[in-house]
């Protein structure tokens, strides 16, 4: 066998090792319920704002702590805490993904991604309703 | 129904030259594919004449497209969708073209136009190549003309066209009106954070890089057709071009993610830019194969493979980046338009002729058997090529996962820290590739004399350890948040980079005997080494200076990071930031670019110096959301980074009422952030006369210290004027603890007993949250792109002087 091809084993050997690792680093998408039941371990959390409990974020005592209520598809509500800024527009996503994990009685989130209505979808919805005052102003 | 003040020709004009580059472009594929099979004579001439003319019809189709859509753009004819989604009226000049590219139509646009001009450079340079590599390039052009066709073929939409009618697009009871053209007065306008001049140069030099990937790719696919493989010479300096290009492009892109992005860094290894970085990795791969081959006729077959992977790779990730499978894990990927089949098969359509010819034609490809000797170039050449493009696949691979969910329904989710995930593999390879990248050019081709190696090599090997021991005991790196191992290969990779940065600087002397005009390798290896040192110092030192100082310690830190990293500003008052002290002073909006800029003063504490920072908002174009965008005072060793996280303003609707509390003299009150003592009540103070209250009146006052948690002090006096039976209300406020206060009255005279309210509000004042970082030695990472830059460039002029002389 050639010294190349001895390295080009290796090498993929490597490869596939890290690649194989990376599996181990990987996490997943949970409901309410399951996160729950995964207390401790990192996990997404496919949840939305719940706007019908209060959501406390003051940036004069502390701009690093927003606490809020996240309820999921299956209506199961959890606390939120999220020691950054608020997201601007937060109010406004249809969709949260909260990335950390639970903690007691409250899940502790590490990072929030909003799924804003898609950019396509809400044009056309706003434009719609911009149409149609622009209709009825004559 | 007749509507009114349409204007229909243009988007009639573009439609017309979508349909006609259509038509030119399958026309100059078969042309030119005939022309490829002829022998070379006058049938082969003919066939070439035919598929140029079509070519020409072709570009001018693109340009054609090109002129009508900024034209629509420009004169906001909002009766067009695309005008109307992608721009509006208040938009500066400049960021007219940042429209074409916020949608795909646009950027497929912008794609076709680099096929068409690189298309002219190879007919122009390519001689007898020219029919087998334009078959591929022309093909391109035909596959990209259907993405903006927008026409239904047997019912199934093919394309998505720039030129489509609003009306036609939505249903809204105005369309019922022939007038509701007058009724829309603006469009949707471009997303703020495309309104950045990086994102008016960086999609051009990304696309023109995406688009020279196709040049090796054709030329590679015309040999294997042809079984010919003296595409090899011709098809190096387009490799090198590509480089240099798709390169400087990923890097303008970042330098915009940097500026204008709040992620607070210029990579966060995110799907988007892992899709382009990729292909750069399988490119370079092949340039060095590419080398060899030329130089010692090894890693032929290689090189077929990386040029075919690479422009496999632009595909997938346009795939990638459009397709709206990236949702949940990329914050800047395209909207979906409803056509993933269509770019799934734009990738297939490439990938399985590209692999059946290469698969076909592998045992003909000529090898060497014999083993390559370890002390030669080509050996380590080899294994640098290896290393990258084994790299790219963990990083492809990684990035895909949401493919993989979606061909598997699984849920998986990228790991708790994505970014780290890559660092702790990366780095390691920063560490071999920057070895490799240190040592190779030392090695001669075929074989070196051991002496000679070991004669030359020592010096630049002492001087990278000399240098890389200083910055590793008194650089500071001292990242170990991720443990020592990390830390440990951080170490190793600034040796391994700083090595290939002094190690090819001296090889222009030592090896070249200081022939400045053959040293492009040299230089480029330079400039990359650079890219490295700079990535790797000014992440691991990048320190956040924005820490909290209001002593509230209820944060959990965490493995990963420490949370609390936004301090906040009051308006007006100065407040503690480490080495600075910090004041937001005001804010003003810019009715040009519609952005508002604050006005930070930074005061270092030793007075060394004192600036000014404009950190600025931009309203985003759909709801009431703002972008921030970054602002950063440049020295040459570091970088302050400052961005605005979070603002209130006090928009005057103050609901909060105050506390009553009865105290007496002496008395401590205690607040939500600390307490408050009366200290004294003063009649009629005369320093507080003619300012406070008239001659006229009696006046009370509460001399107060507040203590807040935090261990500040402030002194109010709120206090009362009474003139007869009138009395006036002299509050005082504490802007920093966002407090105010008031004497109400008098309770019990007898007693001092007296009433005090307190009121705690946000809207007191504007304030703001910042967050600040220092970035060092950025500047060798921007400074490493240049110099790899202009490394490429003399390495194409070299090539090119050399064939102009064989010829």
């Amino acid at each position: 066998m050639k010294k190349m091809h001895i390295v080009i084993l290796v090498l993929i050997a490597i490869s596939i090792t890290v690649l194989i690792s990376y599996t181990g680093d990987l996490t997943t998408y949970e409901t309410v319920a399951s996160a729950k039941k995964k207390e401790g371990k990192f996990v997404n959390l496919i949840a939305k704002l719940d706007k019908s409990q209060p959501m406390d974020y003051d940036p004069v005592k502390n701009p690093n702590y927003l606490s809020f209520t996240a309820i999921d598809t299956l209506g199961n509500a959890v606390k939120v805490v999220y020691h950054n800024t608020k997201p601007t527009d937060m109010e406004k996503s249809e969709r949260l993904v909260l990335k950390g994990r639970m903690d007691g009685d409250h899940f502790e989130c590490k990072d929030i991604l909003m799924k804003c209505p898609s950019k396509y979808k809400d044009d056309m919805q706003a434009a719609s309703k911009e149409l149609e005052q622009a209709s009825t102003t004559k | 129904m007749q509507y009114l003040g349409e204007h229909l020709l243009p988007g009639q004009i573009g439609q017309f030259f979508a349909v006609l580059s259509l038509v030119a472009s399958i026309v100059a594929t078969i042309a030119y594919f005939i022309a490829n099979k002829k022998q070379l004579g006058p049938d082969r001439q003919n066939w070439i004449r035919i598929a140029r003319g079509a070519f020409f019809l072709e570009s001018v189709s693109v340009m054609g497209l090109f002129v009508v859509l900024y034209y629509i753009i420009s004169n906001h004819l909002f009766e067009y969708k695309y005008a109307w989604q992608h721009s509006d009226r208040s938009l500066q000049i400049e960021y007219l073209l940042s429209c074409f590219w916020e949608g795909q139509e646009g950027s497929f646009m912008l794609w076709s136009f680099w096929h068409c001009v690189l298309g002219w450079i190879l007919i122009w340079k390519s001689k007898q190549w020219e029919a087998g590599v334009m078959t591929v390039v022309s093909f391109a052009q035909f596959t990209i003309a259907t993405m903006i066709i927008g026409i239904y073929f047997f019912g199934v939409k093919v394309g998505s066209s720039p030129f489509v009618l609003l009306r036609n697009e939505m249903e809204a009871p105005i369309f019922s009106m022939p007038d509701y053209l007058s009724k829309i007065k603006d469009g949707n306008g471009l997303n703020a954070l495309l309104q950045n001049y990086w994102m008016v140069i960086h999609p051009p030099v990304l696309f023109l890089g995406f688009a020279s990937t196709i040049v090796p790719f054709a030329y590679a696919m015309a040999g294997l057709y042809n079984k010919d493989h003296g595409w090899i010479k011709p098809a190096l300096p387009w490799a090198s071009f590509t480089g240099a290009i798709l390169g400087t492009g990923i890097m303008m892109g970042a330098a915009w993610a940097y500026e204008s992005l709040s992620f607070g860094g210029y990579w966060a290894w995110d799907p988007v830019e892992n899709a382009s970085l990729v292909p750069w990795l399988t490119l370079i791969a092949g340039l060095h194969t590419n080398l060899i081959y030329k130089s010692t006729g090894y890693s032929l077959r290689s090189t077929y493979f990386f040029y075919i992977i690479t422009f496999i790779l632009i595909l997938y990730s346009t795939f990638l980046t459009r397709s709206g499978v990236l949702g949940d894990t990329s914050v800047h990927a395209f909207t979906d338009l409803g056509m993933n089949t269509q770019l799934l098969l734009f990738v297939l359509v490439f990938l399985f002729p590209a692999i059946g010819l290469f698969a076909a034609r592998y045992k003909s490809i000529p090898a060497i058997v014999k083993e390559e000797n370890t002390y030669s170039r080509e050996f380590w050449m080899f294994i640098g090529a290896l290393v990258f493009f084994l790299a790219g696949v963990v990083i492809i691979a990684k990035t895909s996962t949401p493919v993989f969910n979606k061909v598997f329904g699984t849920q998986i989710a990228p790991p708790e820290d994505p970014e780290f995930a890559h660092n702790q593999i990366q780095v390691w390879v920063a560490i071999v590739v920057g070895l490799l990248t240190a040592v190779t050019q030392y090695f001669k081709y075929k074989d070196t004399p051991k002496d000679q190696f070991g004669k030359k090599i020592w010096l630049p090997t002492l001087i990278a350890v000399a240098i890389s021991l200083a910055i590793s005991l008194f650089g500071g790196v001292r990242y170990d948040k991720q443990g020592p191992g990390f830390l440990f290969a951080i170490h190793l990779a600034i040796f391994a980079a700083v090595y290939a940065v002094v190690a090819n600087a001296s090889y222009v002397w030592l090896g070249l005997k200081g022939k400045v005009k053959a040293a492009g390798a040299s230089v480029a290896h330079v400039g990359f080494g650079l890219v490295l040192v700079g990535i790797l110092i000014s992440s691991s030192k990048k320190t956040v200076l924005s820490w909290n100082t209001t002593g509230l310690a209820v944060f959990k830190k965490d493995k990963r990071e420490d949370p609390a990293e936004n301090i906040t500003l009051f308006k007006g008052v100065e407040t503690d930031m480490g080495k600075y002290m910090v004041t937001y002073q005001r804010d003003t909006l810019n009715p040009r670019d519609r952005k508002q800029y604050f006005e930070i003063d930074f005061k270092a504490k030793d007075s060394s110096e004192s600036f000014k920072l404009y950190p600025d908002l931009i309203k985003n174009n759909q709801g009431e959301g703002f972008s921030a965008n970054p602002d950063a005072r440049h020295y040459w060793h570091k970088d302050i980074f400052v961005y605005i996280s979070y603002l209130t303003r006090n928009e005057g609707t103050d609901t909060t009422t105050y506390r009553n509390r009865a105290v007496h003299k002496g008395d401590t009150v205690f607040y939500s952030n600390g307490m408050l003592v009366l200290n004294d009540v003063k009649v009629n103070p005369a320093e507080e006369r003619g300012k406070k209250y008239s001659a006229d009146e009696n006046a009370l006052f509460l001399d107060m210290t507040i203590y807040s948690k935090t261990g500040k002090q402030y002194k109010a006096t709120p206090g009362l004027a009474i003139k007869g039976t009138q009395v006036r209300d002299l509050p005082d406020t504490v802007v920093a603890e966002s407090m105010a206060l008031r004497f109400n009255k008098v309770l019990d005279q007898e007693k001092g007993e007296l009433e005090i309210g307190i009121k705690e509000s946000s809207a007191i004042t504007d304030l703001i949250t910042l967050k600040v970082y220092k970035f060092p030695m950025i500047n060798i990472l921007w400074l490493g792109i240049l110099v790899m830059v202009v490394g490429f460039v003399m390495s194409i002029l070299q090539r090119v002087r050399k064939s102009v002389k064989a010829v």
